[in-house]
């Protein structure tokens, strides 16, 4: 373990506990933007360039803003004062403990675990650039037109409201 | 002479003893060198600005501090750090506090992969361009914490204005660039110089150059006009509706930040457009390639910035509505076609011919888009409802 991933590993997880444990909504957005952040710099610390680079792009540009803006146009009130730990708070840590040790069971079972490392990764843009236009591009394509359908989907219902007259 | 800043660099580095130490030296020293050459070349432009500024509405500009008001920076930043920083007493104070720097630290990152001069970029990531706007991508979240932590509704307006229109003109903004990295065939910024680098005759092989260069220049100018909030874009902080915007409750240096990290990013915008259009370090004459390279990217930078200046000098402030409209309905249909007209001139023959088509093909879009929203304007007396 180098000290860069000691950092943002510190860094990521700190910011991801902020995120449940502060009270005011908007903070809790703003950690989670630290957390995007945090797990960019792992992706680059693992020399995965491109996801790196498009995780910032992707989550703290866009997913960290469109979060915070949901926030703003819903709710008006102030942040509540009283603990964030709520009565069920005994309920949600067993099933968190559950849920947890199921997914730990189901890893440390798994076959990937026994299989050999691969060697020093090192794919470059221009190779994911290449896989995408060739061997994935009907997956691309695909995602590509499910998000113009969104698109237009989320401008149409943004639409409708002018027409009663 | 061309490389006196690498060798220079070279030099102090070799002087630590090798392995991590250097490595450090060697980043710490392109850290300083990029922080010092642009806050300096910050504190020159504000004093141009107003200078030229003055020119173009007809008085002075700042004429007092030194001769010609040139040491006028000066006098701004002391005045900036002797003020008192007032925080208004329900603001979020931490979140208050960290907006400047979340703007000025992600502006200064994506100077880093900017080339200026030859082998003179201080990282030359294989996704350079992507690690640009990647790190862009911080500035607006630097916003809104501005415009929320102020508790005022003139910050939280100008937050949302600010944000709205950064989100729309990053496309396309992005989509411009993209033009360029298809033919480039690469995402770093010093292979894109590269490709633009040698000469037909006199005239450079500069993207600017080429029908789809061209358009692609001016959208990623006005683009990024509107990314850093310049005139005629700057409604996030327009003074007479909404007083300053998500700046209004920043004094002292607080505000200063603001104003360097608006300033780098218009410098680091710029940088990307000389990168990507305008040849980088590269001169416009075979003739002229004795001049240093660096010297040709600070002087295309100056011009841009000349040019920033005067469009703030001569155009009127946006209105929302027309703000979006020209985002959603011109430029990124322009960019799509700018988009396509580039893969038309890589697979088709070079020569007059070609270069013919894909002027038609930009061009052509261009009149019909124009005469078209012209003409669904309806364009009437405007009537006022409560001051006539």
């Amino acid at each position: 373990m180098s000290a860069t991933f000691v950092m943002l590993a510190v860094l990521t997880v700190v910011s991801a506990v902020a995120v449940m444990l502060l009270r005011n909504l908007v903070h809790c957005a703003l950690a989670l933007a630290v957390t995007f952040a945090g797990l960019a710099g792992i992706y680059l610390q693992l020399n995965a360039q491109f996801v790196g680079f498009a995780q910032l792009l992707v989550y703290v540009g866009a997913v960290a803003i469109l979060i915070v803006f949901a926030i703003l146009l819903t709710r008006g009130r102030e942040p509540p004062l009283q603990s964030v730990f709520s009565g069920s708070a005994i309920v949600g840590f067993g099933i968190a403990i559950v849920v947890f040790a199921v997914l730990a069971t189901m890893t440390l079972s798994s076959r990937a675990l026994g299989m050999e490392k691969p060697g020093e990764a090192n794919a470059s843009v221009a190779q994911i650039g290449e896989q995408l236009m060739t061997r994935y591009i009907l997956p691309l394509e695909v995602a590509g037109l499910l998000l113009t359908v969104a698109l237009i989907g989320a401008v149409i219902i943004a639409m409708r409201d002018k027409e009663p007259e | 002479m061309d490389q006196i800043f690498v060798n220079l660099k070279d030099w102090l580095v070799a002087l630590f003893p090798a392995g991590r130490q250097q490595e450090l030296v060697s980043a710490l020293i392109s850290v300083a060198a990029l922080i010092g050459t642009f806050a300096g070349l910050f504190a020159l432009t504000t004093v141009l600005e107003r200078k030229g500024l003055g020119r173009i509405q007809n008085r002075y500009g700042p004429n007092r501090v030194g001769p010609y008001g040139i040491l006028q920076p000066m006098a701004d930043g002391l005045k900036a750090l002797t003020k008192e920083d007032v925080v208004p007493r329900s603001a979020d104070q931490v979140v208050h506090f960290l907006a400047p720097l979340v703007l000025v630290a992600p502006v200064f990152l994506a100077l880093a992969v900017v080339p200026m001069g030859r082998n003179m970029a201080a990282v030359d990531f294989d996704a350079g361009i992507l690690f640009f706007f990647a790190v862009g991508a911080a500035t607006e979240l630097s916003v809104f914490m501005a415009g929320w932590s102020s508790r005022n509704k003139y910050s939280l307006l100008g937050a949302m204005r600010a944000i709205a229109q950064m989100i729309s003109y990053e496309v396309p903004l992005i989509l411009s660039s993209l033009a360029v990295i298809m033919i480039a065939g690469s995402l770093s910024a010093v292979t894109i110089v590269e490709k633009q680098a040698g000469y037909s005759g006199l005239i450079p092989h500069w993207f600017v150059l080429t029908p789809w260069g061209f358009a692609g220049f001016i959208l990623f100018m006005i683009a990024a006009a509107a990314e850093s909030n310049r005139s005629p874009f700057d409604l996030p902080e327009g003074e007479s509706e909404i007083i300053a915007g998500y700046y209004i409750e920043y004094s002292g240096f607080k505000f200063a930040l603001f104003f360097l990290g608006e300033y780098i990013g218009l410098f680091a915008a710029s940088g990307l457009a000389i990168t990507l259009f305008l040849g980088g370090w590269n001169a416009p004459f075979p003739f002229l390639t004795w001049i240093p390279s660096y010297v040709w990217f600070f002087g295309k930078l100056l011009a841009l910035i000349a040019v920033f200046i005067w469009v703030r000098g001569t155009l009127p402030r946006l209105r929302m509505d027309q703000l979006m409209n020209f985002a959603w309905k011109f430029m990124l249909p322009m960019a799509l076609i700018n988009l396509l007209t580039a893969g038309v001139w890589h697979f088709t023959p070079p020569g007059l011919a070609r270069w013919i088509i894909c002027a038609l093909l930009v061009f052509g879009p261009y009149v019909a888009l124009g005469r078209t929203l012209f003409e669904s304007k309806k364009l009437a007396k405007r009537t006022y409802s409560y001051a006539e």
